[in-house]
């Protein structure tokens, strides 16, 4: 879903600009109450791992591909505000290194993918947890849940901003049809590998995973002396 | 699983997928690209300004092997995000006393 230059029009990039940039701020701030000494190995080795699965197209039908975007996938496993500096740390490489998304819409893509992708997938994940039993094996479930949903969702944003500021004269309803039906399949492309890294992970260290912390439970306390 | 053995772990997963793996994606444009070509605003796309950058569209300039030149820059990219998103959080986090249990398993602060 990376916005090549050119799709909107200056004062839409701007703007985007402008949010991207202030959703970025804030969640440096907000950051700090998802990371320690930690977490923190875990914020580079997911925004690596979700460069690497956006290089994996998935053939999609009549001539179309999808990848991962990854943002539901982020903020279940480092938390949503870590999330969204980790996919935007992926987009920023892909711009500047790859000329994957353009420069100008480095605004709009971080909005899309980091803000729009990792907050729907964290809601949907938060709610569809609510509602399952409280165990380790419905976090999986609930993150692909939160991955389906916020393809279609960011989909849609795109379509509003290109009604707003799009360049080429065309109707914001074709557009709307269209982006909703394929990003609707290769939304259950993003819940089946979402699903699956998230269980994975879940399996092997469930104390790393943001989304099942209040599932895992309390380590006996020890004594420790120190050296003296 | 220790904490180093599965950073480890997943970055030499991430580094296959983008090394090796991602020789075998799919060509066909992607959902947005391919939307823009049927819809009829494919053509206001303009060229990055980065397009001429040695990794431009996961490919290495002067590595004509494309299985090679992609897997390179495929390693590049996956490296230069964990360095940067890794320092990034490490830059944010909160400095917690020095602790050499780092490795097992234990509950975070609430």
């Amino acid at each position: 879903m990376h916005v090549p230059d050119g799709f909107l029009d200056a004062p839409t990039s701007i703007a985007t600009g402008v949010v991207a940039a202030g959703g970025v701020a804030f969640a440096l701030r907000k950051a700090r109450t998802e990371l320690d000494d930690r977490t923190a190995p875990m914020a580079g080795l997911v925004a690596a791992f979700i460069f690497a699965g956006q290089m994996i197209n998935f053939p999609v039908g009549a001539g179309t591909s999808g990848h991962l975007l990854g943002g539901a996938l982020a903020a279940v496993l480092v938390g949503p505000w870590t999330g969204a500096l980790c996919i935007s740390v992926v987009l920023l490489v892909q711009a500047l290194f790859m000329a994957d998304g353009g420069i100008t819409a480095l605004g709009t893509n971080i909005v899309l993918m980091a803000l729009v992708g990792c907050f729907t997938g964290y809601v949907v994940f938060r709610l569809v947890a609510a509602v399952l039993p409280k165990r380790r094996s419905s976090i999986a479930p609930a993150a692909a849940v939160g991955a389906l949903l916020s393809v279609p969702v960011a989909a849609t944003v795109f379509t509003a901003l290109f009604a707003v500021g799009g360049t080429a004269p065309v109707e914001t309803g074709d557009v709307l049809v269209a982006m909703l039906g394929w990003h609707t399949v290769i939304g259950i492309g993003e819940a089946v590998v979402t699903g699956l890294v998230v269980a994975s992970v879940v399996t092997v260290r469930p104390d790393l995973v943001h989304g099942a912390r209040t599932l895992v439970p309390a380590a006996e306390l020890e004594i420790r002396t120190v050296p003296a | 699983m220790r904490t180093r053995t599965f950073v480890i772990t997943g970055l030499l997963v991430a580094l296959l997928v983008a090394g090796v793996g991602s020789f075998y994606a799919s060509s066909h444009p992607d959902g947005l690209e391919y939307v823009a070509g049927k819809t009829g605003f494919l053509d206001s796309a303009e060229d990055s300004p980065t397009s001429d950058s040695p990794f431009a569209d996961y490919q290495t300039a002067g590595v004509d092997d494309e299985r090679l030149g992609g897997g390179l820059a495929g390693v590049i990219g996956v490296l230069l995000t964990l360095v940067i998103a890794g320092g990034v959080a490490y830059a944010v986090r909160r400095r917690t006393p020095a602790d050499d249990s780092v490795d097992e398993p234990v509950e975070a602060e609430r």
